[in-house]
């Protein structure tokens, strides 16, 4: 193995590499003579952006093939899974593969978890970046022999002639490969299925192993030499400035060797998440810094913001309810006549509240900023967008900022924004000093961008045969000054537009002071809630399975044209055969006819829906404890996500992990605020799902003939109305406000 | 103040706080990292290590309360027979996500299985109930606990590892 890492795990020895660029790596790599870089150009067409295969993969000479990943890794297994998809094309052994984590680096194009999409966005880049390699090293080993490439074949690391039987194995054709010209990424030949060794195995995440061994692998465990660690204290109503502090009793406390004011940089600092104003506490060891910040006395203006609050919130959408709406996002048909008509119209109201994310490691970021420039350790979803705020905020040249993308201990979304990358970057320039910034848990829950709450004013009408033919969902979202806020849109051709002739989605608009952000499949996490529940009892009052009307209204298995390409790829078109397909798959496997003969109090909640060009259908089975809580029994997932999953021990862990998330969404997570400030501040009022609550999901994946698209978050929404379903089946109470109130289940509530 | 404490068999010294909870003396004075830090209060159990053999929350131990007490963290867990098992479960199952909370999950499981080698699903869920899983890996933590123990598991996967 060559003595040198392209990206130095930044974290693993305590002690982070620096200052070893690209350009210094390739010539060290070189003149040691070990390893061999295979130098092509990487230019998929589809992602815009070029890396030299050598960015990829490096073959040492005894067959160690080392391969980077090039996303971070929130726990999604991504670190495992692309590297996968080099490593089976490239045809070698899965045990003789080491993973290196990328740095953040244009030569990658894109890094970033977030939307679903590594897997669609890299399947076919990734498995090409290995394919060329294993051209190469195919026409190596045909130079050597001086025979014909086409009697050459490669497998496991090995290169063998055929007729002859004469091998040589990769670590000795390296060098030779490293001097040819590269193929062309788009001519190369990809597997057929049947050939694979390593795509579709079980394959366990790389690092597990590090983990359970306690190695220092998350931002939380960074270390670097003279570290000093940082507090960091902002105003709990939102865009609050700072009006006085005591810091020079700060300053006197043990341990202190800096306290400050950051003034913060957004105008709008309120739903920005930028560097948001406060003030910082630097110490040899956090505890101290961390003892000091519960000392501090702070005077902050506002010291309140009265209308930002849920009850205000919850009358304000009640008066815009019966108000003209802002905004009127589609509109097809007639739908007064078309009420006017039906046989049956139902009126229902739904609303779901904020959420905070809260990952167990509470936002960190460590920095380093000195005559080099801003060099950061970050676990970060999107890093690039990180060093994108640090060097407008700071006003550093953007080529002056280095990225590690450290493990994280969670994401869900929230760690897409980098507020704490720039507070980091910050105290780290203030001070001069080498910072590891750590939120404690009640600012984590307090200073999020969080899911928004929403609220659905439904009307619609039914014909003699059930089938809905009228519908209008009057949506009370958040924003500001007329636009919505992030996340809390409703797109205009989400379902059942399109599938029901006359149908209205209009809009009103809740001023917020609060920021808003991407939590887990954004809108799905909520929308899905409201419309699969509010059909559900479409169905029931119309005297339909809830299973066939939905059938019903997909209507026979047909392709719609797809939308114009997003994230520079080809987007699948929307499929009424797949969602056919997954609702009659999880029937089957769920037992959905014996709904109608379990034991009284028990009940079966199905939902449907479709993100992230995923087909997820869920059914819920649940009764109710004594004291109102919910029991689920069993959750059941039929997944369309196409004819591939690459490594089914992420996916299963992905599709489980989600609709678990969901349930804990269903069950118990609320924000709320008094007077512009978050009430909730730890798990005690925030409450997570625990094991005990956890029921069995048993997933089934349908292996339709489409690209495979990604896991992290469809299977996350139908489960929330899968549940109130089935609980609406069990007693015959409707929930239409999440969380989930036990007090409307109990056996004696009206 | 100076303390002497028991830590995975070796006995380290550190200068602290009376005060300062056990969490943060593995983590930034001992550079035993792997126990995690994540509400602070003892409401999530990533910070759980073994005094004694007995579960117990760093975040909320000061340093000053350990004394004598046999310190176990998730570095030294695997060196016990339970520990060990424990963690070829894990593996075996790929139960991690994140991976933040499993240390805190392993160390819960060990001291569960000690006490008690064939727990029930009721004893598994009081055992493990402190310790939360943002990523939801429940179901396979209770298979790995179960695998552990030599328990058979209701695997309904149709790729099997």
């Amino acid at each position: 193995m060559t003595p040198r890492t392209i990206a130095p795990e930044s974290q693993n020895a305590g002690e982070p590499g620096v200052g070893i660029s690209r350009r210094a790596f390739l010539a060290t790599g070189l003149a040691a003579g070990g390893g061999l870089l295979l130098t092509l150009k990487f230019t998929a067409t589809a992602l815009a952006h070029e890396a030299p295969v050598a960015a990829y993969i490096r073959i040492a000479p005894d067959g160690i093939v080392t391969i980077v990943a090039k996303n971070p890794e929130i726990g999604q297994g991504m670190k495992t899974t692309l590297p996968m998809l080099i490593a089976e094309e490239l045809d070698v052994e899965w045990k003789n593969v080491r993973i290196e984590q990328a740095m953040l680096d244009r030569i990658y194009g894109p890094q970033f978890a977030g939307g679903s999409l590594a897997t669609p966005l890299n399947w076919i880049p990734m498995q090409r970046v290995g394919a060329a390699g294993r051209q190469m090293l195919l026409t190596a080993a045909a130079h050597t022999w001086n025979v014909p490439i086409a009697q050459c074949e490669a497998h496991a690391g090995v290169v063998s002639h055929r007729p002859s039987g004469r091998t040589l194995t990769y670590g000795a054709l390296a060098s030779k490969a490293a001097a040819l010209p590269a193929p062309d990424l788009e001519s190369v030949t990809l597997k057929s299925p049947k050939d694979y060794t390593i795509i579709g195995r079980f394959t366990g995440g790389v690092d597990s192993p590090r983990v359970l061994e306690g190695e220092p692998l998350f931002g939380i465990d960074v270390t670097l030499p003279e570290l000093s660690y940082a507090v960091y204290e902002k105003c709990p109503v939102f865009g609050g400035r700072v009006v006085s502090v005591n810091l020079d009793e700060i300053r006197k406390l043990p341990g202190i060797r800096a306290a400050f004011i950051v003034r913060g940089s957004a105008a709008d600092a309120a739903i920005r998440m930028g560097l948001v104003e406060g003030v910082a506490i630097v110490a040899d060891k956090w505890w101290d810094a961390e003892k000091a910040r519960r000392k501090l006395r702070i005077e902050w203006s506002p010291r309140s913001d009265p209308e930002q609050s849920t009850q205000a919130f919850e009358r304000e959408a009640a008066r815009l309810a019966q108000s003209a709406p802002h905004s009127i996002l589609r509109r097809d048909g007639d739908v007064d006549a078309a009420l006017a008509h039906a046989k049956k119209v139902l009126e229902a109201s739904y609303a779901y509240p904020f959420l905070a994310h809260a990952t167990l490691e509470p936002q960190n970021c460590t920095a380093r900023f000195d005559q080099r420039g801003m060099e950061i350790w970050a676990p970060t979803q999107d890093p690039r967008a990180g060093a994108k705020l640090v060097a407008q905020t700071l006003g550093i040249d953007a080529d002056r900022i280095r990225v590690h993308m450290i493990r994280a201990g969670g994401a869900f979304g929230r760690r897409s924004n980098s507020d704490f990358m720039v507070e980091a970057a910050v105290i780290s320039r203030h001070t001069g000093r080498a910072v590891k910034l750590l939120w404690d848990r009640s600012q984590d829950i307090q200073h999020d961008a969080y899911r928004p709450a929403g609220f659905h004013y439904f009307k619609a009408g039914i014909d003699a045969s059930g089938r809905p033919i009228a519908f209008r969902d009057h949506f009370v979202t958040f924003g500001r000054n007329g636009r919505v806020a992030s996340s809390a849109e409703l797109p205009p051709e989400h379902f059942p537009a399109g599938f029901i002739p006359s149908l209205e989605y209009v809009q009103s608009l809740i001023q917020l002071n609060v920021p808003t952000g991407p939590m887990r499949n954004p809108g799905g996490n909520a929308l899905a809630f409201a419309f699969e529940s509010f059909l559900d009892e479409l169905a029931h009052a119309g005297g339909r399975d809830p299973l066939a009307l939905r059938l019903d209204l997909y209507g026979p298995p047909r392709v719609f044209p797809p939308p114009p390409p997003r994230f520079g790829m080809k987007i699948p078109p929307f499929d009424t055969g797949r969602v056919r397909g997954v609702l009659e798959l999880v029937a089957q496997k769920s037992g959905w006819s014996r709904r109608t003969s379990l034991p009284s109090g028990r009940g079966m909640g199905l939902a449907f829906y479709y993100s992230h060009f995923g087909y997820v259908a869920e059914v819920v089975e649940a009764s109710v404890n004594s004291d109102g809580t919910p029991k689920v029994h069993k959750i059941w997932a039929a997944v369309d996500i196409g004819r591939q999953i690459i490594n089914p021990a992420s996916a299963y862990n992905q599709a489980e992990g989600s609709i678990l998330d969901g349930l804990g969404q269903a069950l118990h997570m609320a924000i709320t605020l008094e007077g512009g400030r978050v009430v909730q501040s730890n798990f005690d009022t925030y409450p997570l799902l625990r094991i005990d609550e956890a029921p069995p999901v048993e997933v089934h994946f349908l292996r339709s003939d489409n690209d495979p698209t990604g896991l992290g978050e469809p299977a996350l929404p139908p489960v929330l109305p899968a549940l109130c379903n089935a609980l609406f089946a069990a007693t015959g109470k409707r929930i239409r406000t999440l969380p989930i109130d036990p007090r409307l289940l109990r056996r004696s509530a009206a | 103040m100076r303390y002497s404490i028991l830590i995975n068999g070796k006995r380290r010294s550190v200068e602290c706080d009376a005060d300062t909870p056990l969490l943060w003396v593995l983590r930034d004075e001992l550079r035993l990292m792997g126990t995690k830090f994540g509400c602070g209060i003892a409401l999530c159990g990533a910070c759980t290590v073994h005094l004694n053999g007995t579960p117990a929350r760093a975040c909320v131990t000061p340093i000053s309360s350990v004394g004598e007490a046999a310190v176990v963290t998730i570095e030294g867990i695997g060196e016990t027979e339970w520990g060990r098992k424990v963690k070829e479960a894990w593996l075996a199952l790929d139960v991690m996500q994140c991976g933040y909370c499993q240390a805190g999950q392993v160390m819960a499981a060990t001291a569960l299985l000690t006490r008690n080698p064939r727990p029930s699903d009721g004893e598994i869920d009081s055992a493990m109930r402190g310790c939360i899983c943002r990523c939801g890996t429940y179901p396979r933590i209770r298979a790995a606990i179960k695998q552990a123990a030599g328990l058979p598991t209701a695997d309904t996967r149709e790729v099997r590892p």
